[in-house]
């Protein structure tokens, strides 16, 4: 075990290397790139013993990935953004499949508008897609995520690929000192990969992914894939056991910071949440009992889990770094739909939509979201989803929006642009 | 190799005499695409895999039933390419590695319609090309989205009804040539082939198995349903594709374009027009000879190119 100043791409394409990844296609785009560049000098250099191959698109990426899965070799794939949503008609395809691998998804804000900056609508969007989700919070975590996906995805009991998510910009740019295990324990505990009969031979010819004709059949398939993805909530409590043991570190499916004794607890996913923990000492300091939870495992959801940790609360603030149009965050939504009804359960479930776009989330908004929340607490009403934003942000917002009046008024009365 | 000194099928008689493929299949009578499948098929053999892109073919393996002896993976309409890719890279990895012995080692075969090499699978392919992957890629085209009733497709030639096109001038477009987009990225064999003329088939096929990197043919594939003919016309209707000079069947192989069937005598389009119900409106209720010339000036052009 050495100890290193990694980026999060860096520890992403670690992990792929002492998983001993057999073959890894794909695609340029940011801000996961670096961990292809990676990867790829370490294959050009003669030290990895890999196959790396540049498709033409993300679509394509995730076809060639889960083909070679189905042929039973380990394969690698990362993308963001964009790309996670250009591939996205296959992510639901090869789900199905039931051919294991890791892809992972560098978090990244989608068009329109562009921007490089992240949030999570682009990992949201696989939420139905079957692949299994896991999400890191720093870049020590996402080296031993991408060793575990391989295990989850690979465990008989799933057979499915397995998203490990970390945030652009904030995880993927930022050296972090990782643990890195050496290469020998690494490729212990992720093993070899067995992929029994998910492969293609000469000598046991198969027909993957045919067609079926009426509802019946369909479903039956699409429930195995259902319940396979379910296996998860039991393999990864014993894997993050296992793990634990071997490497010293602890991967709960939902990390709880200070929610013992918490009346009030905040939800939030990846990176983010750091600020969020470091918001709940302050907080604490000033005496509120607030605490924290982050689920790593978003798929499968683990719900019952939740529902222990959340037993007996008195209020919830779910802060989520993604948009439903027309509905809110998605966070939110799941966590509704796993507490309802349960004696248990928290009586106020408030929903804020923060960080989009790479959008920071103060210190002093937490404090507003742990007021507003112990508000409706006494006063035994939720108040609608609030969308985070400040009186100083909308101000800059005018002033970008006076410089493009004055901009297009310019034009309009040069004459360059016909005025209608 | 040249096919007159090295190739097995010199006349109808050294064809395969029992197909591989299995029979029973919801293709619909007459398929066109299907009989250049199962004369293809008898010299690919079973030591393959088919990845399938979305099109009619994709229903040959329907839960629990298959046709194929051989391995198949349906991958989506845009990527099958990427299929061939991913297992082909697998199959090497393995045989590098030691993991898989060579005999365990199949082809790895495209098998698309037109719609998907025309249009949506056109940029998977070029890369698939351009990277020199070692398969087969095998277009039934029917001139149409036929899986789907018939719509117009980039491979629909010019003055075709389709149920997109149902004006008295049919499709307005023009085939797109395919053979000259895959040509121009200098793949190891591009071919152009018809069911109804097996011996010229079964030498193409014979040609591409015996060569490494990207092979591509295109088979054209009279389609009843969509041509709107009775599918016992299937095979003349192919006959005349190639005897009018509508469908030349040709080769590329290093950097040369061959012709390898030239009709000397070619027939009047209008032979190959009148049997299709797809053409109708070029004979009734008037005929349109300026249309029915245009098509003809077309054929007459690219032979005649070719004389020079």
């Amino acid at each position: 075990m050495t100890r290193k100043l990694l980026t999060g791409n860096g520890a992403a394409a670690l992990g792929a290397r002492l998983a001993a990844t057999d073959y890894i296609p794909a695609f340029p785009i940011t801000p996961q790139t670096e961990i292809i560049e990676t990867l790829s000098g370490w294959i050009d250099r003669g030290e990895m013993d890999a196959r790396m191959v540049t498709m033409e698109s993300e679509h394509s990426m995730v076809t060639a990935a889960a083909a070679a899965a189905a042929s039973g070799i380990r394969v690698f794939s990362a993308t963001s953004s964009q790309g996670l949503l250009y591939g996205m008609e296959m992510l639901y395809t090869v789900s199905g499949w039931r051919a294991p691998f890791v892809l992972v998804n560098v978090s990244r804000g989608l068009a329109s508008p562009i921007t490089l900056e992240p949030d999570h609508n682009d990992i949201m969007s696989a939420r139905d897609s079957g692949f299994l989700q896991l999400h890191c919070a720093t870049c020590q975590e996402v080296l031993d995520s991408t060793l575990m996906a391989f295990r989850l995805a690979e465990d008989e009991r799933i057979r499915l690929p397995v998203i490990v998510n970390m945030d652009g910009f904030y995880l993927s740019f930022t050296r972090e000192p990782v643990e890195v295990p050496d290469l020998e324990t690494a490729q212990m505990f992720v093993g070899e990969y067995d992929c029994e009969n998910i492969r293609f031979r000469a000598s046991a010819p198969v027909s993957q992914a045919v067609a079926v004709l009426g509802g019946a059949p369909y479903s039956y398939f699409r429930y195995e894939t259902h319940l396979a993805a379910q296996n998860g909530l039991a393999v990864y409590e014993q894997l993050s056991v296992e793990f634990a043991a071997q490497f010293g570190r602890e991967y709960p499916a939902i990390e709880a910071y200070q929610c013992d004794d918490a009346d009030i607890v905040f939800v939030m996913l990846g990176s983010f949440a750091t600020k969020a923990q470091a918001a709940v000492d302050q907080l604490r300091k000033a005496g509120n009992k607030v605490g924290l939870l982050r689920p790593r495992l978003f798929r499968p959801f683990p719900a019952e889990l939740f529902r222990r940790l959340l037993a007996g609360k008195a209020g919830v603030a779910v802060i989520d770094q993604n948009i439903s149009m027309g509905m809110g965050g998605v966070l939110h939504s799941e966590l509704a739909a796993a507490l309802y009804g349960h004696p248990q359960a928290p009586p106020q479930l408030l929903s804020f939509i923060g960080g989009l776009g790479g959008r920071d989330i103060s210190l002093e908004e937490f404090f507003e979201i742990a007021e507003v929340t112990r508000n409706a607490v006494a006063q035994k009403q939720t108040p609608p989803p609030r969308l985070l934003y400040t009186e100083q942000e909308l101000r800059e917002m005018r002033k970008l929006q006076a410089v493009a009046r004055v901009e297009r008024d310019e034009l309009n009365n040069s004459g360059a642009v016909k005025n209608d | 190799m040249t096919e007159k000194t090295v190739s097995i099928y010199r006349s109808m008689k050294d064809l395969p005499s029992t197909h591989l493929l299995g029979t029973g299949t919801p293709m619909c009578a007459g398929c066109g695409g299907l009989e250049a499948l199962n004369q293809l098929y008898d010299i690919i053999g079973d030591k393959s895999v088919f990845v399938n892109a979305a099109g009619c073919m994709t229903l040959l393996s329907v839960y629990p039933f298959t046709p194929f002896r051989g391995s198949w993976l349906y991958t989506s309409m845009a990527s099958a390419p990427a299929g061939a890719q991913g297992v082909r890279d697998a199959l090497d990895i393995l045989m590098q590695k030691q993991r898989m012995n060579a005999a365990e080692d199949m082809q790895v075969v495209v098998l698309t319609g037109d719609g998907s090499a025309y249009g949506m699978g056109l940029s998977a392919t070029s890369g698939a090309i351009e990277r020199d992957l070692d398969f087969l890629y095998i277009c039934y085209d029917n001139e149409g989205y036929g899986n789907t009733g018939q719509q117009f497709s980039a491979a629909t030639p010019h003055g075709a009804k389709t149920s997109t096109s149902t004006g008295p001038r049919g499709y307005p477009g023009f085939k797109k040539d395919l053979f000259a987009i895959w040509a121009a990225h200098k793949p190891a064999y591009v071919a152009t082939v018809v069911g109804a003329e097996p011996v010229d088939l079964a030498r193409k096929i014979e040609k591409a198995m015996s060569l490494k990197g990207p092979r591509m043919l295109i088979a054209l594939s009279p389609c009843p349903t969509g041509w709107e003919y009775d599918p016992r016309e299937t095979v003349s209707i192919g006959k005349l594709a190639v005897k009018t000079g509508i469908w030349p069947l040709k080769e590329y192989i290093d950097g040369q374009v061959v012709h390898t069937k030239v009709p000397r005598e070619r027939k009047p389009v209008e032979d190959y027009l009148m049997l299709q119900g797809r053409y109708r409106h070029l004979f009734e209720p008037q005929r349109n000879d300026e249309l029915i010339a245009d098509i003809q000036a077309r054929v007459d052009r690219y032979w005649n190119k070719l004389d020079q």
